[in-house]
């Protein structure tokens, strides 16, 4: 417990000391938010049946985003460079056990996922005068679902991944249609069909849907679909990357 | 003498290649035991089998009485190491990994004071990528010997160090024995082992051709040793004669290299040193030139420890 509470700390540090992982976990997202504001506003769009303007729908889908980027970006690469530089060798020498410096790093880019959206709610509320319609509880469950499910995806590349350097290539090639395609950068029903089916292949395409529903104030009952791809790529993720973990 | 590691017929192979050929020694607590070989030679193979990193092909193996494979846990909490590629994230303070390692072992030792000993005191907030090639060696022997450990392994430890850093590391691995924790190492440089080891196997081609003393080792060689000096007047004529044990003797104007078997009772200088005062011959800038480890090497397996 010792060991898992001064990893943590030891590692939280290092990720914000790492200017590429702080910037597009905490910064990115606001800069986004405050161009699309600037481009749009907040006023809803006229005949909108929901009260929603451009920017509450891109508060839920821009907090996906952040999900999406630390899920692939920062998890990959640290445990993908721990594992070639020798440091998770290192730290194999010692009685310390695998599980901690697994949770360590999820419970750091968790944390750093809650600032990144933090940031961006608050930016919402103050700078646009966001309405938040839905249940703070559900929206809560939906966050933490979309998060750890992606996180997987990072764990198993990372130990995939024959080097950092392509893990990181991977991570990226992954990434990027993702932001366009998924309804994160912007909404999906402004994509032609054939894209939108696409889409439905993106994991974040599903985190962007269930927040956004959520965010609107529908049930987890009307996502039942998202929630499934989720829960189960969650599950995925964590036998795959407890199995998969490995010293060198 | 309690035997610390106990190595009977360890053997690992990798395919068709054997790196380890049934090798067999023990290590007793309080010395300084090293390994040395050059690259290739299965010094690594050999520590990592101990260290409980590698599963052995075959033999039987006993780390402070345990099977470091088996119980690797044992031999994690209680035997400090130091790998030949290992590495702290760059951006990781010298304090911060020592805190963060001790909060591994169940009893650390206070890593305050392993800074101060260890001369990292100054180095305490800088970054491990910021740290020179000497100071990174420093830190991995702190976080070695953060769990108090019996026993330390050291692979490597002095490789890429400037001959400065490598005397300074040298001090701090007797130092380690004082307090009482045994040193296993391996190193290429024979001028390390002969300087830090108590004993010393010579590893080739995953076989250990010696074991002994680096003193034993040399001795038992019967190599050449040879007295250097320069005289202001000619030597008297049949001068070498008088000498027991002279081989040749080479005379390159003013420089006198007597060349004298190494094995014997009286040491050649002292007897060279006696017979011209004796003669009343005036010589400076005497100095002897002693076989080394590595001559010993090269007599042993035929090669170049550098091939």
């Amino acid at each position: 417990m010792k060991s898992l509470l001064k990893m943590t700390w030891v590692e939280a540090k290092l990720f914000l000391r790492e200017p590429a992982s702080a910037f597009f976990t905490l910064i990115f997202p606001l800069l986004m938010l405050f161009i699309f504001g600037s481009i749009y506003g907040n006023t809803p769009p006229p005949g909108s049946s929901n009260s929603q303007g451009a920017i509450g729908s891109l508060i839920p889908a821009f907090s996906a985003m952040v999900i999406g980027m630390v899920g692939l970006m920062p998890i990959t690469i640290t445990l993908a460079t721990y594992r070639e530089n020798g440091i998770l060798r290192r730290l194999g020498t010692t009685p310390v056990s695998p599980l901690v410096i697994m949770s360590a790093q999820v419970i750091v880019v968790f944390i750093m996922t809650v600032l990144g959206v933090i940031l961006l709610v608050l930016a919402g509320v103050l700078v646009y005068h966001v309405q938040f319609e839905g249940n703070v509880f559900s929206i809560l469950a939906g966050f933490v679902l979309g998060s750890l499910s992606f996180f997987g995806i990072g764990f198993i590349l990372a130990s995939t991944m024959p080097t950092a350097r392509t893990a990181q290539i991977v991570a990226m090639v992954l990434l990027y249609p993702m932001l366009i395609l998924s309804g994160a950068g912007w909404p999906r029903e402004l994509m032609p069909g054939t894209v939108q089916k696409l889409s439905s292949f993106l994991p974040l395409t599903y985190v962007v849907n269930l927040l956004r529903g959520l965010w609107i104030g529908e049930s987890w009952g009307q996502h039942t679909a998202d929630i499934f791809i989720l829960v189960v790529m969650l599950i995925v993720g964590v036998f795959v990357s407890v199995k998969l973990f490995r010293w060198e | 003498m309690n035997t610390i590691v106990q190595v009977d017929g360890l053997r690992k192979t990798y395919g068709n290649t054997v790196a380890v050929d049934e090798i067999s020694f023990n290590v007793q607590e309080g010395e300084i035991f090293g390994m040395v070989g050059p690259n290739g030679a299965g010094k690594t193979t050999t520590i990592e089998c101990l260290e409980g990193l590698r599963k052995p092909s075959g033999g039987t193996l006993r780390v402070l009485g345990v099977d470091p494979v088996q119980e690797s846990h044992v031999i994690r909490e209680r035997v400090g190491m130091q790998l030949q590629q290992s590495n702290l994230p760059d951006r990781m303070k010298v304090w911060e990994a020592l805190d963060l390692y001790a909060s591994f072992y169940p009893k650390p030792v206070d890593w305050k004071k392993l800074l101060t000993q260890l001369g990292l005191e100054e180095k305490r907030n800088t970054s491990f990528a910021k740290l020179s090639g000497g100071q990174k060696q420093r830190l991995f022997i702190a976080l070695a010997l953060l769990p108090d450990p019996q026993l330390i392994f050291l692979d490597e430890l002095t490789t890429g160090l400037d001959p400065q850093a490598r005397h300074a590391i040298w001090d701090l691995v007797r130092d380690v024995r004082e307090r009482g924790t045994t040193v296993y190492l391996t190193t290429h440089f024979m001028e390390e082992a002969e300087h830090l080891c108590d004993r010393v196997a010579v590893l080739d081609h995953g076989r250990i051709v010696a074991l002994d003393t680096p003193a034993n080792l040399i001795r038992n060689l019967e190599a050449e040793e040879r007295v250097v000096f320069s005289v202001d007047s000619p030597l008297p004529v049949g001068f070498e004669k008088a000498i027991s044990g002279v081989v040749r003797l080479e005379v390159q104007k003013e420089r006198v290299i007597v060349h004298g078997k190494n094995h014997r009772q009286i040491p050649l200088v002292s007897e060279v040193v006696s017979l011209l005062s004796s003669q009343g011959v005036t010589f400076r800038d005497l100095r002897t030139e002693q076989p080394n480890l590595e001559d010993v090497f090269l007599s042993l397996t035929g090669h170049e420890m550098r091939e």
